[in-house]
C-alpha cells in the first residue's frame, strides 16, 4: 500500500485572495453512512453548517433545499442519437429509474422528488455506434425553474460516448445515472456551459457493472452557482472508473465539485483528476474528493488529484481530499491537492524569451490544462474546451487592461 | 557593433527583514564579439546581476544604469528586453508543465525575429541546433524543462542562444552541473554562436574550468557585489592556483 502525498499550498500576498488546500481529514461520520433516499421529506432542510453544505452560499441555490423552489418550468432535452442508440421519455413509474443510486443530499431529492418525466438514452447490449451521442439541456429561462431526470445507460459490452450539453439560463436540480453495464464501455463529458444567471445542482450517479470502464468528464464553465455531485458506485469487481473534471471560475461564479467514490468491492479502480483556474473577485472553486474503501474492497487501486490555478487576487479555491481506508489489502491509494498562484517564475522565463505578457499568460494556463485536455477524447469536446478556456484567458485580460496599474 | 554598458548599477531583494543589498554598484562594458568571463564565489550577487539585466520582478534596481547601445534597457519590460537582443542562460531554467519545447521554441523565435519563421526552414534550423548540441529529438515534444536533468536543461539553454540570436548573451553557471562531454559539447555550441555571429557574452562562472573550453577576451572577479579586479587571461590563472580568499578573507576554491 501507498499513500502519497499531499501538497498542501496556499498561494497570494497577504493572505487575502486565493488559496486554501486543506489536510485531508476524516471527517467525524464515516462518507459511507451518509443518507441517502428518494423521497425529498426525508432530508432536513440544511442550514449551511453541515459538512456536505458548508462551502455552498445557500441564498444562492434560491430555494432548491428548502421546499420553496416551485417548479415553474421546464427543460428541453434534446437528443442527437447515433444508430442502434434509443431515446424515450418516460413517466416517474418506469422501473428502471434510480437503479444507479438514490439521491444523498436534499436537493438532490427534491429534484427525485419532483420531475414529471425522465429521458432514458440507452445503447443496446454488444454495439459500437459510431458517432458520441449528444444530449442538449436547456434551462427553463431566467427566473423560471425546473427539476428533471436523465438516465444513461450503456448495456454489457458496449462502447459509447455520450456528451451531456447544459445551456441557458434558470435554476435547474437534477440526477443523472450512469449505468454501465458488464464489460460494458462509456466516454461521457458532462459540460456546464450556462448562462451567467444559472443555478445548477446536480447528482451524477456512476453504476458500474462487473468489469466495466467509466470515463466521466466533468466541465463546469458557466452559470452562477453550479453544484455537482457525482458519486461512483461497483456492483461487482472489475470495475474502472476515471473522473475528470475541469473548471474556470470568474468573477462571482461559485463552482463546486463533490466526488465521492464508493470502493465497495474488490479489484476495482478509480483515477480521479480535476484541474480548475479562476480569476477576478469572488471567483470560488470547491473540490471534495471523498474516497472509502470499505473492508471488503481488496486489491483496490485509486488516484485522486486537484490541482487550482489562482490567475487574480479575490479568488479563492477549496480543496478538501479525503480517502478513508478500512482494509490493509489494496494495491494502492492516494491523493494529492494544490492550489497555486500564477507562477510568475514561468512568467518571467517565458518573457525572458521574447514573449509578450499576455501570450506568455495564454501558454501557462493552457499548459496548466493541457494534461487533462489531452485525456478528453471526444474531440468536438476537447475543440470547444479549448475555445472556451481561450474566451476565458481574454477577459482576464481585458479586465487586468481594465485596471488601473499599480505602481509600488 | 554593438554595446552593453552597465554603469553603477545597484540592486536589491526584499527579504522578510526588509531591502537587502546585493549589486553595489556594477561597471561593466561589453562589445559586440567580445567574450568576458566573469569569476566569483557563491552568493557574490551573480545570478542577481544576470537578473537584473533580464528584469526580474524580484529585483529592485535601485539605482545605476544598463544601456543597450546608449538604450535605457531597465525601461523596457522582461520581454522588451528580449526583442531588444539580451539573453539570459539560467543557472536554474524553469519547468512550464504542458507547454511543448517545439511550441515554446517557436513561439519565442517568431516574437524575437518579428514573425514567424517559414515551417520548413524552422524545423531543419531547430534539428541542427539540437543535433549540434546532441539533444534527441524527442525533446521537442516534452515539456519546457520538465523532467530535464541539469545538463539537459543548460543544453536547452544555449539551444535557444543559438536559435534567439541575440546582441548580448549573458551565460549564469552553463557550466555548473556539466559533465565531461556536456561541456564539451556545450562550450563547441557557444563557441560557434560566437565565431558566426557578432554576439557580446558574459560568461558567469564560479570555476575556471569552462575556460579551457571558451577563450575570454577578459576576465573580471565578481565579489560581494561588485567587480572587484579586471584582467586577462593571467587572472583567471591566478583564481585557479589561490582561488577568491584574496577577495572575501576566507578559501575559496576556484577549481574543481
Ligand atoms: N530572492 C532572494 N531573496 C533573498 N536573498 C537573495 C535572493 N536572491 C539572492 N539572494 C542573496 O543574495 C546574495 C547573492 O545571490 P546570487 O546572486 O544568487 O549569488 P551567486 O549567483 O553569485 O551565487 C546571496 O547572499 C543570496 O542569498
Ligand atoms: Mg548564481
Amino acid at each position: 500500500m501507498t499513500v502519497a502525498e499531499n501538497n498542501t499550498g496556499l498561494a497570494g500576498p497577504g493572505g487575502t485572495n486565493t488559496a486554501t488546500a486543506a489536510e485531508a481529514v476524516i471527517p467525524a461520520a464515516s462518507r459511507g453512512e451518509r443518507f441517502t433516499g428518494y423521497d425529498v421529506e426525508a432530508f432536513e432542510v440544511p442550514s449551511g453548517r453541515e459538512e456536505n453544505w458548508r462551502f455552498t452560499p445557500m441564498k444562492r441555490l434560491r430555494g432548491l433545499h428548502n421546499g420553496t423552489a416551485e417548479a415553474d418550468g421546464t427543460v428541453s432535452v434534446d437528443v442527437d442519437a447515433a444508430s442502434d442508440v434509443k431515446v424515450e421519455v418516460v413517466g416517474r413509474g418506469d422501473d428502471r429509474l434510480g437503479v444507479g443510486g438514490a439521491p444523498s443530499d436534499r436537493v438532490a431529492a427534491q429534484a427525485y422528488s419532483s420531475f414529471t418525466e425522465a429521458t432514458i438514452v440507452t445503447v443496446p447490449t454488444d454495439t459500437k455506434p459510431d458517432k458520441a451521442t449528444l444530449v442538449r439541456v436547456t434551462g427553463p429561462g431566467e427566473g423560471k425553474t425546473a427539476y428533471g431526470h436523465l438516465q444513461l445507460r450503456v448495456e454489457a459490452f458496449s462502447n459509447a460516448s455520450i456528451v451531456l450539453d447544459h445551456v441557458g439560463s434558470g435554476t435547474y436540480a437534477d440526477n443523472v445515472e450512469f449505468v454501465v453495464g458488464e464489460g460494458a464501455k462509456l466516454t461521457v463529458v458532462s459540460v456546464q456551459d450556462w448562462a451567467d444567471d444559472a443555478v445548477h445542482v446536480s447528482e451524477q450517479h456512476l453504476s458500474l457493472g462487473k468489469d466495466a470502464t467509466l470515463k466521466h468528464t466533468v466541465v463546469t464553465l458557466g452559470g452562477d452557482l453550479v453544484r455537482v455531485s457525482p458519486t461512483a458506485r461497483f456492483a461487482e469487481a472489475g470495475g474502472d472508473v476515471e473522473m475528470l473534471g475541469l473548471y474556470f471560475a470568474d468573477a462571482g461564479q461559485h463552482q463546486e465539485h463533490r466526488l465521492f467514490v464508493d470502493h465497495a468491492v474488490s479489484h476495482c479502480r478509480s483515477n480521479v483528476m480535476y484541474k480548475g483556474a479562476l480569476q477576478g473577485n469572488g471567483a470560488h472553486s470547491v473540490w471534495i474528493g471523498d474516497v472509502l474503501i470499505r473492508a471488503a474492497a481488496e486489491a483496490t487501486e485509486t488516484y485522486e488529484l486537484n490541482r487550482n490555478l489562482v490567475l487574480t487576487e479575490g479568488a479563492r479555491a477549496d480543496s478538501v481530499p479525503n480517502l478513508e481506508i478500512e482494509t490493509g489489502e489494496i494495491e494502492g491509494a492516494g491523493h494529492a491537492s494544490a492550489t497555486g498562484r500564477f507562477d510568475d517564475e514561468q512568467l518571467f522565463y517565458l518573457q525572458s524569451r521574447g514573449i509578450p505578457e499576455d501570450a506568455a499568460r495564454r501558454l501557462v494556463v493552457r499548459g496548466f490544462f493541457h494534461e487533462i485536455l489531452m485525456k478528453i477524447d471526444v474531440p468536438e469536446v476537447r475543440e470547444r474546451l479549448v475555445a472556451a478556456i481561450e474566451a476565458e484567458l481574454e477577459a482576464v485580460e481585458n479586465t487586468a487592461n481594465a485596471e488601473p496599474a499599480t505602481t509600488a | 557593433m554593438s554595446t552593453l554598458e552597465i554603469k553603477d548599477l545597484r540592486a536589491s531583494v526584499t527579504t522578510d527583514e526588509g531591502a537587502k543589498e546585493i549589486l553595489k554598484g556594477v561597471n561593466l562594458t561589453v562589445k559586440s564579439g567580445e567574450i568576458h568571463a566573469i569569476m566569483g564565489p557563491n552568493g557574490s550577487g551573480k545570478s542577481t546581476l544576470s537578473y537584473a539585466i533580464a528584469g526580474h520582478p524580484k529585483y529592485e534596481v535601485t539605482s545605476g544604469e544598463v544601456l543597450l547601445d546608449g538604450e535605457n534597457v531597465l525601461e523596457m519590460s522582461v520581454d522588451e528586453r528580449a526583442r531588444a537582443g539580451l539573453f539570459l542562460a539560467m543557472q536554474y531554467p524553469v519547468e512550464v508543465p504542458g507547454v511543448s519545447m517545439s511550441n515554446f521554441l517557436r513561439t519565442a523565435a517568431t516574437a524575437v525575429r518579428g514573425d514567424a519563421p517559414k515551417l520548413r526552414h524552422w524545423v531543419k534550423e531547430v534539428k541542427e541546433e539540437m543535433a549540434k548540441l546532441e539533444i534527441s529529438g524527442e525533446f521537442a515534444d516534452r515539456s519546457v524543462n520538465e523532467g530535464f536533468s541539469g545538463g539537459e536543461k543548460k543544453r536547452h539553454e544555449i539551444l535557444q542562444m543559438a536559435l534567439l540570436k541575440p546582441k548580448f548573451a549573458v551565460l549564469d553557471e552553463t557550466d555548473s552541473g556539466l559533465d565531461v562531454d556536456a561541456l564539451r559539447v556545450v562550450s563547441q555550441s557557444v563557441n560557434e554562436v560566437a565565431e558566426s555571429t557578432d554576439i557580446g557574452v558574459m560568461l558567469i562562472t564560479h570555476y575556471t574550468r569552462i575556460l579551457k573550453h571558451i577563450q575570454p577576451d577578459v576576465v573580471h572577479v565578481f565579489a560581494d557585489g561588485k567587480i572587484a579586479e579586471s584582467g586577462g587571461k593571467d587572472l583567471a590563472d591566478e583564481l585557479e592556483e589561490n582561488g577568491y580568499v584574496k577577495y572575501i578573507g576566507k578559501p575559496e576554491p576556484a577549481r574543481i
